[in-house]
């Protein structure tokens, strides 16, 4: 099978980027992989491009040319939309177009304006992620669908808010280095349980923010890396997806996310890793609890023990398994669209060597990113392990 | 469930239709043969694939498995907020709706409303018109 490259990474600062439109967030990005790769731009054959909520934040449809456009990319292109998992997809897409042959070079990423609307609205475009009739006309939010999860592992498996609030201290410690983070400090057990309510059991530190930005990543097939001597020393060699019901209610757990446990044994399979050669970690952290569960999936924590990970340092800089050392969704910030794409970013100079925590995964070749869609109904895996 | 309690699908009933069924007091899930529960619209069943879906009345009570208290609600409900969300099982089928004849303010991180009994009913949100599924407990007043 063709191996894929991680040629180049790109990303523009995660936060508020005030009027910036959504396309020169993203020219940013692509920019910067394609930079980072030293290709030209004609060698790219096409864009797979993840957006969410373009349509309410920004009244744009049909984003994926104009987003070619503004990267000054003269290629096809796909947008795709998974929810939070986008972006997550649509670098899935770009893996699977070199392997099947169909391309040489492939940019992938995301990008989603946030900010521009105000938290009632955000909340809105958010709850779009969850069933129309079913939760979003009964009251549901995305905060208050992962707060019913949370009150569901909780009552299954045992753990508590104070629990979760380590899991928060943790990704934001994280962040403190990252020059991309949206919010780069610290905060105490104490911040997040004192924090003010969201959606009980989860408050205000168990949640990611709102968020803008972009990602970007350029893939190329082995051969063409080698025949144009580029340093390449990343590569993706597994990558899998699931699925699972929409509605919370017509699951047969609320407090696992088996979308993601299907996902994970995909790609593992496809890459010929199992769980115990994972060195580090990126995971999708909208909230808390979405780590613990994430974690379960991932085969880095048992069943019903992800919870604890961050609290017993397994899942710290220092531990076992780091995990989020981006500062993940929590602290990095989490625009939606992007957000997949920005962990194989992360992940990719994490194993690199020049991330700012790349100190802590120093002999690390095994990488995984987990990115899930709304309460993940959908999710997607890659393993990124470094060429030998 | 009896033969007598079972009527063949006809049209596939509607969302509308169901929350009409609930508030006449004649609530209905859809079954497969295989005694799959699921809520419609439905054509199919999504775990055996079967197109033969019978029409079941819904159980009377039903009991809580989680719930939330929502604070930063979605502007379609700023005004009934603090709410308790929850989704309650109602033999094949779970049901999410928001939880009445209960103090949102005296339902924190210690009190536990799971296993709690439940009745489905259809009724209207505080911040709009739009009808809303509400749970409330059975040993709750209709208050609230």
């Amino acid at each position: 099978m063709t191996i894929v490259r991680v040629a180049g990474v790109g990303l523009t600062p995660f936060g508020d980027h005030g009027d910036r439109a959504g396309r020169d967030l993203f020219a940013d990005a692509a920019a910067a992989a394609i930079d980072d790769a030293g290709i030209g731009r004609a060698a790219v054959d096409h864009l797979d491009y993840g957006n969410f909520m373009g349509a309410l934040a920004e009244q744009q449809g049909h984003q994926a040319p104009l987003m070619a456009e503004a990267a000054g990319l003269d290629c096809s292109a796909t947008r795709y939309e998974e929810a939070c998992a986008s972006a997550g997809v649509a670098v899935k897409a770009g893996v699977e177009a070199i392997r099947a042959g169909t391309a040489d070079v492939i940019v992938a990423g995301g990008m989603e304006r946030m900010t521009c609307l105000d938290t009632g609205a955000v909340t809105d475009a958010l709850a779009i992620a969850a069933d129309e009739l079913y939760e979003v006309r009964a009251g549901m939010t995305f905060p208050s669908a992962y707060a019913l999860m949370a009150q569901a592992y909780f009552e299954r498996f045992g753990g508590s808010r104070e629990d979760l609030a380590h899991i928060a201290v943790k990704n934001h410690a994280n962040a403190v280095h990252n020059e991309y983070a949206q919010y780069q400090r610290e905060i105490t057990v104490e911040d997040a349980l004192d924090a003010p309510p969201v959606a009980e059991p989860l408050h205000l530190y168990d949640a990611c923010p709102i968020t803008d930005g972009a990602s970007a990543i350029v893939l190329t097939s082995d051969d063409y890396a080698a025949a144009h001597d580029l340093d390449a020393p990343v590569s993706i060699t597994g990558v899998g997806q699931g699925g699972d019901r929409l509605a919370l209610q017509d699951r047969d757990a609320i407090a696992e996310t088996p979308a993601a446990t299907e996902a994970a044994e995909v790609a593992y399979a496809d890459s010929g890793i199992s769980a115990a050669d994972i060195d580090v970690a990126e995971v999708h952290d909208c909230f808390t609890i979405a780590e613990a569960m994430a974690l379960e999936s991932l085969g880095i924590a048992d069943s019903g023990e992800g919870i604890f990970a961050a609290r017993d340092s397994i899942t710290t800089p220092d531990g076992d398994c780091p995990v989020n050392l981006s500062g993940g969704l929590k602290a990095k910030g989490h625009p939606v669209g992007a957000t997949g794409g920005s962990q194989i970013v992360e992940l990719t100079r994490l194993l690199r060597g020049d991330h700012p925590n790349s100190e802590y995964v120093a002999d690390a070749t095994t990488g995984v990113a987990h990115n899930a869609g709304g309460t993940v109904a959908s999710a997607v895996v890659h393993v990124l392990e470094v060429a030998e | 469930m009896t033969d007598a309690q079972s009527a063949p699908a006809g049209q596939p009933a509607g969302y509308d239709e169901w929350l009409d069924a609930i508030d006449a007091g004649e609530g209905f899930y859809l079954e497969s043969l295989t005694g799959v529960g699921s809520l419609p619209p439905r054509r199919v069943c999504p775990e055996t694939g079967s197109t033969d879906l019978t029409r079941e009345l819904l159980p009377e009570i039903g009991t809580i498995d989680t719930y939330s208290v929502v604070h930063v609600a979605t502007p379609g409900f700023d005004a009934d907020a603090p709410y308790v969300s929850a989704i309650a099982s109602f033999g094949p089928v779970r049901i999410t709706g928001v939880v009445r004849g209960v103090d949102p303010d005296a339902v924190g991180d210690t009190t536990d409303l799971i296993g709690a009994e439940v009745r489905v009913t259809v009724e209207t949100r505080a911040t709009t018109d739009d009808r809303l599924v509400v749970l409330r407990p059975t040993d709750s007043s209709n208050d609230g």
